[in-house]
């Protein structure tokens, strides 16, 4: 038949582009990750792979479960909203395992952090000139850290 | 102190229960979480404010963010009477060890700071990502490597990322940057790994005033829904329409 005859070149055409057509789709099948789309344009899984993470801080509820004696000092003090890692660094491997000792806290650097007085800072919140205040001496011989002063 | 962990675990099997998800660190046994039940974003309380640096610290410490990057840091301004245009703005190693003095002068005015009027105002604005709902950042990715996850917060899927950095000029407000050494885009998560396990951020956790509040929109019962009925709020940036969820208040119209 002379219309398949002229039609030939069109056939083969047609049938690369079937196959490459196949090609793609199984490139694709095995190059897009399977979670890919579940949300939207990105990888599903990737969401589960971030929320994984490791820890650092514990936050101050794991810390009162066991010092719950400071916890209760610090109720009555003005450092009250003060979480305990915001003073003694991140200590979630000590939550989890109490034989790894925290570092002791240098209050010379740690309380001046906060206290250092400065203009800048809120007219409310309370605040010392480090050098007047104490001359050097460590806060922590007139001040009780977990319940200021 | 002597109570062991043993001890701990008989006396407080729920504590306990909850603290070893929270270490197992799969989102699977995070009890409850389900992402289409929040919406998540962060109040910043500027009069709280006192730069003392432990958000940066604490987000540091966390997220191990390398050294002169910041996935939130603090800026320190200075206005001066009418230059709004022009204000004075520091912000030293991110404000990691809080900000040099300024001189205490006599007569201390209300408000922001003890300086007196004709000295200007000094307040602390801490910035963040601001986990836009309609983020520049994740339209411009050509790949699909960062996203707004269901629950509102924008992350990178640091798998994916080419590290091509599209995202890092698209953002507004500065709070992407190329990891030195992984060459991909990093970025604030609202430290997704606590918040999918009931805690607070690094940076809230550590904050010793209040000024940064983690909040779920969705929550009926969080209490922004209240504090925005009730104070002046707002947003970086407005009229670049991002949706941002970073919520400001009392913030200076000088800052930008
Ligand atoms: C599982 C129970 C447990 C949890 C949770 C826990 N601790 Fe402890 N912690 C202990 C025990 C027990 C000791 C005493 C260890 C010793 O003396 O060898 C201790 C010791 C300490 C010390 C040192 C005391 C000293 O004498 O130097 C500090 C500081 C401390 N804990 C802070 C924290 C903070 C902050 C957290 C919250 C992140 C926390 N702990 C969570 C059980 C716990
Ligand atoms: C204002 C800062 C601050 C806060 C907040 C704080 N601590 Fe402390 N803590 C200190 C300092 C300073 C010391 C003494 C120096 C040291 O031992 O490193 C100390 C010592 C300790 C000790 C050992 C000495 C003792 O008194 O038994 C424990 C245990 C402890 N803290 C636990 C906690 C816990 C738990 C919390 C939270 C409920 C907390 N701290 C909150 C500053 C703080
Ligand atoms: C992370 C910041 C931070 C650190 C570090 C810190 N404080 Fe405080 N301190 C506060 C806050 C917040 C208050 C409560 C302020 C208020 O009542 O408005 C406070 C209150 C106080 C007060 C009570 C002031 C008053 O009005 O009576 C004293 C005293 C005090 N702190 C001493 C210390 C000492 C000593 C240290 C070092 C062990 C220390 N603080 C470390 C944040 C901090
Ligand atoms: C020699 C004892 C002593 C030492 C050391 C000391 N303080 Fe005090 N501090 C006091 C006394 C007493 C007061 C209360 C009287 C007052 O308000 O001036 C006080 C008050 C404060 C207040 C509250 C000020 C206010 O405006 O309400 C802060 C904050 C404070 N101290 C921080 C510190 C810090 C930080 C250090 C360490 C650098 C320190 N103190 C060392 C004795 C001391």
């Amino acid at each position: 038949m002379s219309l398949t005859k002229d039609a030939g070149h069109l056939f083969r055409f047609a049938f690369l582009f079937v196959v490459a057509f196949v090609v793609f789709l199984l490139v694709r099948h095995f190059v897009v990750p399977k979670s890919f789309g579940e949300y939207g344009h990105y990888r599903g899984a990737a969401i589960g792979e971030i929320a994984a993470r490791p820890l650092h801080y514990a936050g101050h509820e794991t810390c009162e479960t066991c010092h719950a004696d400071i916890a209760e000092a610090k109720k009555a003090g003005k450092h009250e909203n003060v979480s305990c890692e915001a003073c003694h660094g991140p200590l979630a491997k000590h939550a989890n395992d109490p034989s790894i000792q925290p570092v002791k806290i240098n209050t010379t650097v740690l309380c001046i952090r906060c206290h250092a007085e400065s203009a800048a800072k809120p007219g409310g919140f309370p605040q010392i000139d480090p050098v007047q205040h104490s001359g050097g001496v460590p806060c922590e011989t007139c001040h009780q850290p977990h319940n200021g002063l | 102190m002597n109570l062991d962990r043993r001890h701990f675990l008989v006396m407080l099997p729920a504590a306990a229960i909850a603290w070893k998800y929270v270490l197992a660190g799969t989102p699977d046994a995070s009890p409850n979480y389900t992402m289409t039940d929040h919406w998540w974003s962060m109040l910043i309380d500027i009069p709280k404010c006192i730069g003392c640096g432990n958000c940066v610290r604490a987000c540091a410490a966390e997220n191990d963010v390398p050294d002169g990057h910041f996935r939130t840091w603090v800026e320190r301004y200075h206005v001066n009477d009418w230059h709004m245009e022009g204000p004075e703005v520091i912000s030293p190693d991110g404000g990691k060890e809080g900000f040099p003095a300024v001189a205490q002068s006599a007569g201390g005015g209300e408000g922001f700071s003890s300086a007196p009027q004709d000295e200007g105002k000094y307040f602390f604005v801490p910035k963040l990502c601001n986990h836009c709902a309609d983020s520049p950042c994740t339209q411009v990715c050509p790949v699909g490597a960062t996203f707004i996850a269901p629950d509102g917060v924008v992350l990178v899927d640091q798998t994916y990322c080419l590290g091509c950095a599209y995202c890092v000029q698209a953002c507004p407000y500065g709070c992407r940057y190329i990891h030195p050494e992984k060459k991909v885009a990093d970025k604030c998560t609202l430290c997704y790994h606590r918040i999918t396990k009931g805690l607070t951020t690094a940076c809230c956790e550590n904050c010793p005033t209040g000024a940064r509040k983690l909040v779920d929109l969705k929550d009926p019962n969080d209490p922004i829904h209240a504090f925005l009925k009730t104070h002046y709020v707002q947003v970086l940036k407005p009229q670049m329409a991002t949706g941002a969820k970073v919520f400001y208040n009392e913030l200076d119209g000088s800052v930008r």
